[in-house]
Order: structure tokens, then C-alpha cells, then sequence
């Protein structure tokens, strides 16, 4: 049992944040030093233009998907817990985490003095009633499946306990999760009012358009929130969202084309920032449907896709190679040692042939829905596949309708994912024989058991193995070709001061807004 | 009015109606065979079965298809158009603004064109097959062969981002004056003018050329008026009924089919609503968006028929 504790020190400016050292995870390193040396200046308003905002949004953050909303909720809520760039924690709402019960039980210490937007003082039942509206029978939130694991929550004082069904080491990272933003009674009264704890309150909120922000005067962290007031235009085109950040009008952009990355960064006045994260363009095949149940066959393919030239062609370079995990060095205990797979049609073909294919065409479904560039990505792949005798045929699939029709559907789809905070959460996600969302059908009970006990297991090298242990075998027997792990690409106008690459998302991991400043 | 007009456009209004009602039988059915529904759409990769259960059950998608669909026909009947699925809006609340929107381009764009379109046509026509003709063709057939977001692209990259005499995007802030307005949207507005502006112009050229065959122009020439006096008073009147239909039609377009010119200037308007809607699935907010739609055709072609009617004296005063 360990427990950390950060008081403000009025001083420092990230004095509020430390690092859990959650079951002496990362005992020590209680505290991060400045990123920054000049003081950040505060005034101004900041204009955001985003791509990912439809008409259709809604500020509860329970149903909260796209990119807009996403940086929307950052602005006018925040969460108990952030995860900080460097995969560690930073407290939030949270002053402080203890667990106990050998990390079955979790206590968040509430921090005092936080107002709400309503003039309101958080308290633990907020919390509370926050995480209920996620977890409950009733709940319509996309954090469910992370709040499966919780037994029982309650509150003492200004202590917030949850009480997990089995061990996790890794629960403060879930419930840094951003739709668990904390609503004064938990957001029940009316879930889209948009009143939380965030360093702005919202003023103006037109769906798919733009939302308005102004300081709100009460926030109670000098260290964030340094513009008077901000705004985020939705600007879904790529060629306006370039436009409006080269002609002036906005002061960040998000999702800049890999094909104009360059040309772009170019320009006068402007900078673009490609952020290495976990998000990665994948081709899914279920590991249970012929003829993706034959694991030689998974390995031709696996071996016959150039995850080289992709990089190049469809990312431009804004990216990195897969290894057929989905785990890359953006996650803490990433097993570096794992080989990577290289591109190699002889392997390709002894495996096609190990396979006994009986030559029919394998028929890959892809659409631009599922990364951009996807198309293109699955022509090389067909190239190269054909190079080594494998009789691969591209299907096109309409982008309307592909992630409830196809993805998760059909047995072998172009698709993405967008990363996990921790590894944990990642294959609990998609790769438990349980989970909702095994696009790869990839159950193993070994793989099963490894998980469950890595999350338990305290000692961080021996859970570094495991998971290492688990990547290989998902390399070499999971459904999962991952040819590339895609960057973040945001422009800024170079007058915006302390961007911070943040591996957890685009655009800081959509704090923009919220940490940086005019110079 | 005389009864016959009236008996026309009550006709005429009557019919309107049936067509909204099919209009908004046949919008719901195309949406219910679109793959997907709005609860699948709203929480897209992290749907789990619970969540989604849930969300259905509160949305009320459970409920047979023809019940839905006459439960929102009472409602809309009685004027209440609910609220969207997806956020939980006001539907004519959201809608009325986006709306207005839309109105105030379409108007913007058709107050430019319009004009200008009938009086390049009168040009053409009196210099008909001379160079000046030759020159207007040309450049509005090429205005309107170029694909809409090129044209879009090609003026914000001149205006906004070299020139930067205008702003790139269109977006209308409240507390905006009238003029601050007509300067945000006047980017897309010289682009629709680009857009509609050929199928006017060569209506009017080409229907006062047919009437300025007719023996009583010969007659008005012969009295000494002027050639413009000559189209604009007496050939004018007479073409008024084809050249008012294609620019009622130019004026629905305007309204219903600029999503393009929205998204390229990102222009809060209708076009990007109803996609935005159609894509989750939201199908109050489609029903109630194609209903407008609908509505703006059926109004404008009907205001296109009486102008028609009023205009030409054979239709005013049947024998």
C-alpha cells in the first residue's frame, strides 16, 4: 500500500501534479519538472479549427465520440485523474490515489475548494453520482466497457473508494478516461448542461459550428486556462481547416493531411507538429472464419504486407512501422525486445503454401472510413500479397455505415484503432476471448490468464514480461496485421507558446487550449 | 384575383401538401433502409451491447417502424417537430437558425445573380452572335462546368490566404452586424453567382430571342424604339414565363443544394445539418429537414406557376 500526496504550493506550476505511484509502480517520482521556462502569459482569445464535429454532438459526456467534442469537454470539464505525456498521472480532481487490498480496492481523495461552472462545490458525491451515471444498468455511456471490472463504489468524506471484482494496477489510467467527467450530481438533472470544474465555461454551444468559451474566474489551477476566452470552429474540410490557419483566422488546426504536411510547414508564421501516438491503421482478420482460422495463412499475409513502403506512401513519413500488436514504445512497459516482423515474400509463400489455400480469392473489405488513406494502403497490400502468389482482392465498402456494417462484421476489414492509455486497457479492450470489441475474434485462454495476471502482478518487471510475453504470441498468432502507427499532425501559428507533444491524443491530447498561451 | 387564379393556385397549394406528405413517407423509409441505426451511430467503436440496449430503449428505437413514423406524423401535424436523437436539441430551434441561415445566402446569392443574369442575357441578345455574346457564354459556361468546391478552393486561396481581403470561413457569430455578415458570406456568395449564373442567363437569351421573332417587335422597331427599349418593354414581358421558372429553380437550389459551397466555407446552413443527421442516423432531424426542403421546391414552383399566370394574358383571361 502507498499512498502520494501533492499540496499546491502556489509556487510551482505544475506543484498540483504528480505521478501515482500506484502500488509502487513508480514509487519516487512524485513530481514533474517544468516543461517551460517562460511564464506563461496570460489574455487573448484563441480560435481552435477542428476537424471530427457534426451537427449532431451532444455535451453529455457519456455519448461524447469525435474529435470536437472531445476538445470540448477538456475546455468546460475535467476529470479525476489526466494521463501525462509521459504515461505517468497527473491529479486532477483527484488530490491524491491510495489502494489497498493488494489494488482491488482504490481511494481517490476529493480535492477541496473546486468549484463548479453553477457556482456549486465539487464534492466526493459528485463523483459518486458521476461514475454511477457511466457504470450503471442504465447507462448509455461510451466508458462502459471500462467500468465493467467495478464491484461496488462508495464515498467517506472526501474520499471516493471503488471496490474492483478483480485486482488492477492500472485503474487510476481508467478513470482518466474523458467522458468521466465530473458533473455536479454526476450530470443526472440534465446531462448535457455543459457545468463542470473546467478552467472555461462554455458560453455558446452550436453543434457542428462552433463552440464558445470565457474563463471561468473561480478555476482553481493557475497553471491552466491562461486565454481570456477561446473558441472552436468546425472546420471539417481539409482544404479550409489549411486555409484558415494560413490566412490567420484560426490559431491551431488538427488532422493536417499527411499528403500537405510538408508544403504546409513551409509557410511563414506557421508549424506543424506530427505527435507520435498509439493510434494505428490496421487490417483485421477473425482468427475464427475460414480461411483466416489457419494460422499459416495469417502468417503469409502478416509477411507479405510492406509495412516500409506504407509508412512512406500513406502516412508521407507521419508514422512509424507495426509489429502486428497493437502496442508500440507510446505505452509504459512496452517489451522493445520483441522482433519486428519484416517483409518477406519467401516466408510469405512457404506459409501460403503451408496453408493448403485452396487459391479462392481472399476478399479484403476497405473504405475510406476506416483510415484515410485505407484505399490506398490496401492496393499496395494487394500488390505485394500478389507479388507472393496470395490471391488477394479488395472490396470497397461505402464509408456510410462501415463501422456498424462491416468492421467487427466481416471476417477480414481495414480498420483503426485509436490506442489505449496502458496496455491493459488496450487488450481488455479488443483482445480478451470477452471482450465486445475482439475485431480479430482472437481468443486464447493462455493470452486470457496472462492478462488477469499481469493486472494483478506488482512488480513491475515481471508484468513487463508478461505483456511482452503476450505481445509475441499475438505477433505471431493473432488476427491483427499492423503495418503502421499513425502521428498526430496539428498546425499552429507560431505566436501559439507551449505545445507539448502529448502521446494520448491529438492536439495535447486536446489541451490546446487549456496549457497553451499567446507569446 | 379572379376566381379562375384562385382555383389555380388553391390547386396548386393542395397538391403541395400531398407531395410533403410523400415526401415525408418516402424520406423515412429511405431511412430506415440505411445500414445502422442512431444509437450505433452516436457511440460508433465503443458501443458495447448494454450501452447500446440502453440508449435504444431510451430513444425509443424499439417501437415498430410504422409506429414511429405516425407517432412523429401526429406530432409534426400538431407543429411539434421533438427533439433530435442524437443531442437532445430543440429541433425547430436548431433548425430555425441554420435556416436562416441558409435564407440569407440563398438571398444574398440570388440578389447578385439574378439581376446580373437577365441583364447579361439582354446583353447577349442585343449583341446576339457578336462578341460580346460570345464572351458571356463563354465565361458563364465555364463558371458553371468548373466543380463547385474547385471554384471555392481557387477564390479562397486568392482572396483569404494571399490577398487576405476576406475571411476563409464563413461562420456567422452572434452580435455580427449586417455588414459583418455580408462580409463573411461573401466568398460563397460570388461562388453560387458563379454556379447559377449560365442556366439563367441563357434562358433569358434564349426566350427573348424566340419572342423577338415575333411580328410585334418588328412593329416596335419599326416606331423607332431602341433596341434595349425594344427587349426590355415589349420582348421581356412576353418571355417573363420560362425565364421566372428557371429562376425559381436556380433560387431552390440556392436554398436546398449548396452543402458543398457550406462545407468548402464552412457555412453553418442546412446542407451540412441534414448530412450531418443523415449520417447518425437522426431521423426526426431528417424528416423534419427534408419537410423544409420539400417545402421550399413545392413554394417556389408554385410561386414560379402563378407568376406565370399572372404574367401572360391568355392564362388571366381564359375565353
Amino acid at each position: 500500500m502507498s499512498r502520494t500526496t501533492n499540496k499546491p504550493t502556489g509556487l510551482s506550476r505544475r506543484g498540483f501534479m504528480g505521478r501515482a505511484s500506484a502500488l509502487g509502480l513508480m514509487a519516487g517520482m512524485t513530481s514533474i519538472a517544468p516543461l517551460f521556462a517562460a511564464e506563461p502569459v496570460k489574455g487573448g482569445h484563441f480560435v481552435l479549427g477542428l476537424k471530427g464535429g457534426e451537427s449532431t454532438n451532444s455535451l453529455d459526456p457519456a455519448l461524447s465520440l469525435s474529435q470536437v467534442i472531445f476538445s470540448v469537454l477538456r475546455g468546460w470539464g475535467e476529470t479525476l485523474l489526466n494521463v501525462a505525456p509521459d504515461g505517468g498521472l497527473h491529479y486532477r480532481l483527484a488530490e491524491s490515489v491510495e489502494a489497498s487490498n493488494g489494488g482491488q480496492s482504490w481511494h481517490f481523495t476529493i480535492r477541496q475548494g473546486v468549484k463548479f461552472h453553477n457556482g456549486e462545490t465539487l464534492t466526493a458525491q459528485d463523483v459518486l453520482k458521476t461514475m454511477e451515471r457511466h457504470s450503471n444498468d442504465d447507462s448509455k455511456s461510451g466508458a462502459l466497457g471500462i467500468m465493467r471490472g467495478i464491484e461496488s463504489m462508495s464515498v467517506d468524506g472526501d474520499v471516493f473508494t471503488v471496490n474492483l471484482t478483480t485486482a488492477s494496477s492500472d485503474l487510476p489510467y481508467l478513470l482518466a478516461d474523458y467522458h468521466l467527467v465530473i458533473q455536479p450530481n454526476g450530470g443526472i438533472d440534465d446531462p448535457t448542461a455543459g457545468i463542470g470544474t473546467g478552467p472555461y465555461r462554455i458560453t455558446e454551444n452550436e453543434p457542428g459550428v462552433r463552440h464558445a468559451f470565457e474563463k471561468f474566474a473561480d478555476y482553481w489551477d493557475d497553471s491552466r486556462g491562461h486565454y481570456d476566452s477561446y473558441e472552436i470552429l468546425v472546420i471539417n474540410d481539409d482544404t479550409a481547416r489549411a486555409a484558415a490557419l494560413q490566412s490567420g483566422q484560426v490559431h491551431a488546426i488538427n488532422m493536417v493531411s499527411p499528403k500537405t504536411a510538408n508544403l504546409f510547414g513551409r509557410a511563414p508564421g506557421i508549424s506543424i507538429e506530427p505527435t507520435s501516438g498509439r493510434g494505428h491503421y490496421v487490417f483485421v482478420m477473425h482468427t475464427d472464419t475460414a480461411p483466416f482460422d489457419n494460422k499459416d495463412l495469417r502468417l503469409a499475409l502478416k509477411y507479405a504486407i510492406n509495412r516500409e513502403e506504407m509508412v512512406e506512401k500513406v502516412l508521407n513519413g507521419y508514422g512509424a512501422v507495426g509489429n502486428d500488436t497493437p502496442i508500440n514504445d507510446a505505452y509504459p512497459l512496452f517489451d522493445e525486445t520483441i522482433p519486428q516482423r519484416a517483409f518477406d515474400l519467401d516466408k510469405a509463400r512457404e506459409h501460403y503454401a503451408a496453408s493448403g489455400h485452396d487459391g479462392s480469392p481472399i476478399i479484403l473489405r476497405v473504405s475510406e472510413a476506416a483510415f484515410a488513406g485505407a484505399l490506398d494502403a490496401a492496393a499496395l497490400f494487394q500488390q505485394s500479397a500478389r507479388a507472393a502468389g496470395i490471391p488477394l482482392e479488395i472490396k470497397r465498402e461505402p464509408a456510410d455505415g462501415y463501422w456498424s456494417e462491416v468492421w467487427n462484421k466481416q471476417p477480414f476489414a481495414a480498420s483503426y484503432w485509436g490506442g489505449r492509455a496502458v496496455q491493459d486497457q488496450m487488450y481488455t479492450t479488443a483482445y480478451l476471448s470477452t471482450a465486445d470489441w475482439n475485431d480479430t475474434r482472437f481468443k486464447n485462454a493462455e493470452f486470457d490468464a496472462m492478462l488477469l495476471q499481469a493486472r494483478a502482478e506488482l512488480d513491475v518487471g515481471k508484468r513487463k514480461d508478461i505483456y511482452g510475453q503476450m505481445g509475441r504470441m499475438l505477433n505471431e498468432e493473432g488476427g491483427l496485421i499492423n503495418p503502421m502507427f499513425n502521428q498526430f499532425i496539428d498546425g499552429l501559428q507560431s505566436k501559439v507558446t507551449g505545445w507539448e507533444a502529448n502521446p494520448n491524443g491529438e492536439q495535447m491530447d486536446g489541451f490546446t487550449a487549456i496549457k497553451t498561451w499567446f507569446e | 384575383m379572379s376566381p379562375i387564379v384562385l382555383k389555380l393556385v388553391s390547386q396548386r397549394i393542395a397538391l403541395g401538401l400531398m407531395l410533403l406528405l410523400a415526401a415525408s413517407a418516402l424520406i423515412f423509409a429511405g431511412t430506415q433502409i440505411l445500414p445502422g441505426d442512431v444509437a450505433q451511430s452516436i457511440l460508433g467503436q465503443s458501443a458495447t451491447p448494454e450501452a447500446l440496449e440502453n440508449l435504444r430503449r431510451d430513444l425509443g428505437l424499439n417501437e415498430p417502424a410504422l409506429t414511429r413514423y405516425f407517432n412523429w406524423l401526429s406530432d409534426a401535424l400538431r407543429g411539434d417537430l421533438g427533439t433530435a436523437l442524437t443531442n437532445g436539441k430543440d429541433i425547430a430551434d436548431s433548425m430555425s437558425g441554420r435556416l436562416q441561415n441558409t435564407l440569407f445566402l440563398a438571398a444574398s446569392a440570388a440578389a447578385v445573380s439574378v439581376p446580373l443574369a437577365i441583364f447579361l442575357g439582354l446583353l447577349a441578345v442585343q449583341f446576339r452572335n457578336r462578341w460580346p455574346d460570345k464572351l458571356i457564354s463563354a465565361v458563364t459556361l465555364a463558371t458553371i462546368s468548373v466543380p463547385e468546391f474547385i471554384l471555392g478552393y481557387v477564390i479562397m486561396y486568392v482572396v483569404a490566404v494571399k490577398l487576405r481581403w476576406l475571411p476563409s470561413v464563413s461562420i456567422l457569430r452572434p452580435g455580427m452586424d449586417f455588414g459583418d455578415k455580408l462580409e463573411a458570406i461573401a466568398m460563397p456568395v460570388i461562388v453560387l453567382t458563379f454556379v447559377v449564373l449560365a442556366h439563367m442567363m441563357r434562358m433569358t437569351r434564349a426566350a427573348i430571342l424566340n419572342v423577338m421573332e415575333s411580328a410585334y417587335i418588328e412593329t416596335a422597331e419599326l416606331k423607332g424604339l431602341s433596341a434595349f427599349q425594344t427587349i426590355f418593354r415589349h420582348a421581356m414581358p412576353n418571355a417573363i414565363s420560362p425565364i421566372v421558372n428557371v429562376v425559381m429553380l436556380n433560387m431552390a437550389y440556392l436554398v436546398v443544394g449548396v452543402v458543398v459551397v457550406e462545407v468548402v466555407f464552412v457555412y453553418p446552413g442546412m446542407g451540412q445539418y441534414l448530412v450531418d443527421h443523415v449520417a447518425k442516423r437522426d431521423v426526426p432531424v431528417v424528416q423534419a429537414s427534408g419537410l423544409v426542403f420539400a417545402s421550399v421546391y413545392i413554394v417556389l414552383n408554385t410561386l414560379a406557376d402563378i407568376i406565370a399566370i399572372l404574367a401572360n394574358p391568355r392564362l388571366r383571361h381564359p375565353k
